[in-house]
């Protein structure tokens, strides 16, 4: 279970995240939303290490990782699928995934278990992944992330600029990944995608939680979510 | 088959420099012999810049650091070839380490900065240490001291021979790196250091031990080419011995084993022939440096890989 316990992170002089608190489960998908600059992005880069927090804790199943360097979070159980892909785009399909294994000593079976989720890209093992098409390219960061056999998974806009096949096809990722008992934080801007995959969404304003529904509540009444979004 | 087609390649031009040693006329065998040992160091700023992505302009202090680790032993000390080549390629790899833990808690034009500072004070070290180093004249190295393990490196086949085995060496090193999973994690940082940090490599230790393997490579040249050619010369921690293998390595494909090599050979041929030609020999070698970075962008073994191999490392 990852918790972020009312940290405060941001850019040098400038706070973004001011005393953000929440949970992600295993087995559940929380999806993080809010406005442009409400601090979702910076929310995934504070667990991750790549901000240094100014106050608060980051716990992953009651470890505090809020102040390790970013290289020794993913070796924590961390997997994080950053907004635009940012593959190695001069190694191949195979290299990529291997980078990926490589860092948590992972045992050939979750390669074989994540090309068994992606089998396109088992065609393509010699292609370099510059040359890949953008659904590919979106595959292959999501396949190199589960190469590192994450407890938790943290996807920051999974389906932007995707065909609608290929954002069934990463949505029912996610999914089977959530049915295994991976924790999943999600970023997405798309309210029917949230509809179809949160198990709890999170609306932060500001930096911080301004409110919380679970899947029950957002599927009651879907204008919740315009309503605090106002959209 | 892969893997053989690339062993076949690069086993094919050490046997092709293995036989011109019988074939070459006396002044093209002491260029070739020049031109191999240049491209060792070429291939050591390549690990770093080629297959790292960092940017260095100080690299002449390693390959400096080299040579005069060797020289001034032997000058000083009266210590052997042997280990007065060891002495060399310590100072270097030593040198290297210090500089990569300060410069490289820098990144991008800094480290590029950084690097060069520390060169120019390499530099100007050897320069106010005239008195040991005797400054710009530099250290001759006496014939009947270049002797390592019963050879004579100042005959000319023996020079070269000796000259192909370093390059051969540092040749498939490269080569067998470049294909190990370190050498990819090289190249992810290359690609995108942030990424690679957050796939769980810790960025900054590859990056320190790409800095050292490549400054102690380019030692080991600096030392070989002052033992093999009997001299080592403050001009060769200036400036222009940075850019030097910079121009090699960006002309040759910058992030392949074989372009320093076709860049050094290219580059060192294009001067050496043109300025038999012309005084403006520099105008010339500058036009065809123009061409060919308009028309082969990535290199001479860049565009190779491009066009028909993709698979050359």
């Amino acid at each position: 279970m990852l918790e972020l316990k009312n940290i405060a992170a941001g850019y040098g002089p400038v706070r973004v995240l001011h005393g953000l608190s929440l949970t992600v489960r295993p087995g559940e998908i929380t999806c993080l939303l809010g406005r442009n600059g409400a601090g979702k992005t910076t929310a995934m880069k504070a667990i991750m290490g790549l901000l240094p927090l100014a106050s608060g804790q980051v716990l992953l199943d009651g470890e505090d990782i809020g102040r390790l360097p970013a290289h020794e979070v993913p070796r924590r159980g961390i997997g994080y699928i950053p907004q635009g892909r940012r593959l190695f785009s001069d190694l191949t399909v195979a290299q990529n995934l291997e980078i990926g294994m490589r860092c948590r000593h992972s045992p050939p079976e979750v390669r074989d278990r994540v090309l068994e989720m992606f089998p396109r890209l088992a065609d393509r093992m010699g292609q370099r992944a510059g040359t890949l098409s953008g659904g590919e390219q979106q595959m292959l960061a999501t396949a190199r992330a589960l190469c590192v056999d994450p407890r938790v998974l943290l996807l920051d806009e999974p389906t932007e600029g995707l065909q609608p096949s290929m954002i069934a096809l990463i949505r029912d990722t996610v999914l089977r990944l959530r049915d295994e008992g991976v924790a999943i934080l999600l970023v997405e801007q798309r309210l029917d995608a949230v509809l179809a995959t949160a198990d709890r969404a999170v609306i932060l304003e500001n930096g911080a939680v301004r409110a919380e529904a679970d899947a029950a509540e957002l599927r009651a009444e879907p204008d919740l979510l315009r309503r605090h979004l106002g959209v | 088959m892969r893997g053989g087609r690339l062993i076949g390649l690069h086993l094919g031009l050490v046997a092709v420099l293995f036989a011109l040693n019988f074939v070459l006329p006396a002044y093209s065998h002491g260029t070739v012999a020049r031109v191999m040992v240049l491209a060792t160091y070429a291939m050591g700023y390549n690990i770093l810049f080629g297959y790292t992505g960092l940017l260095s302009l100080g690299h002449a202090m390693f390959f400096a650091a080299g040579m005069y680790g060797l020289a001034m032993p032997m000058t000083h000390l009266g210590l052997g070839a042997g280990p007065a080549l060891l002495t060399g390629i310590g100072s270097a790899a030593v040198l290297s380490l210090g500089v990569g833990l300060l410069a490289l808690r820098t990144r991008g034009v800094a480290f590029m900065i950084v690097t060069l500072m520390f060169s120019q004070a390499a530099w100007l070290t050897i320069l106010l240490a005239g008195r040991w180093t005797r400054g710009d004249e530099g250290v001759v190295i006496p014939q009947a001291d270049r002797m390592l393990l019963g050879l004579d490196l100042s005959d000319p086949s023996t020079r070269y021979l000796a000259a192909l085995a370093l390059f051969s060496a540092v040749l498939f090193g490269t080569l067998w790196l470049v294909r190990q999973p370190i050498g990819r994690v090289l190249v992810a940082i290359r690609e995108n250091e942030d990424r690679a940090e957050l796939l769980g490599y810790d960025t900054f230790r590859h990056k320190l031990g790409a800095v050292v393997l490549s400054g102690t490579v380019s030692g080991a040249a600096g030392a070989a080419y002052g033992l093999f050619f009997g001299y080592a010369g403050a001009s060769f921690a200036e400036t222009h011995y940075s850019i030097f293998p910079l121009l090699w390595v960006l002309l040759g494909g910058a992030g392949t084993v074989i372009g320093p090599f076709l860049g050094t050979l290219f580059m060192f041929y294009l001067i050496d022939l043109t300025s038999g030609l012309t005084p403006a020999y520099m105008l010339v070698a500058g036009v065809a440096l123009v061409l060919l970075t308009l028309f082969a962008p990535q290199g001479l073994a860049g565009e190779i890989r491009r066009r028909w191999w993709r698979g050359l490392p």
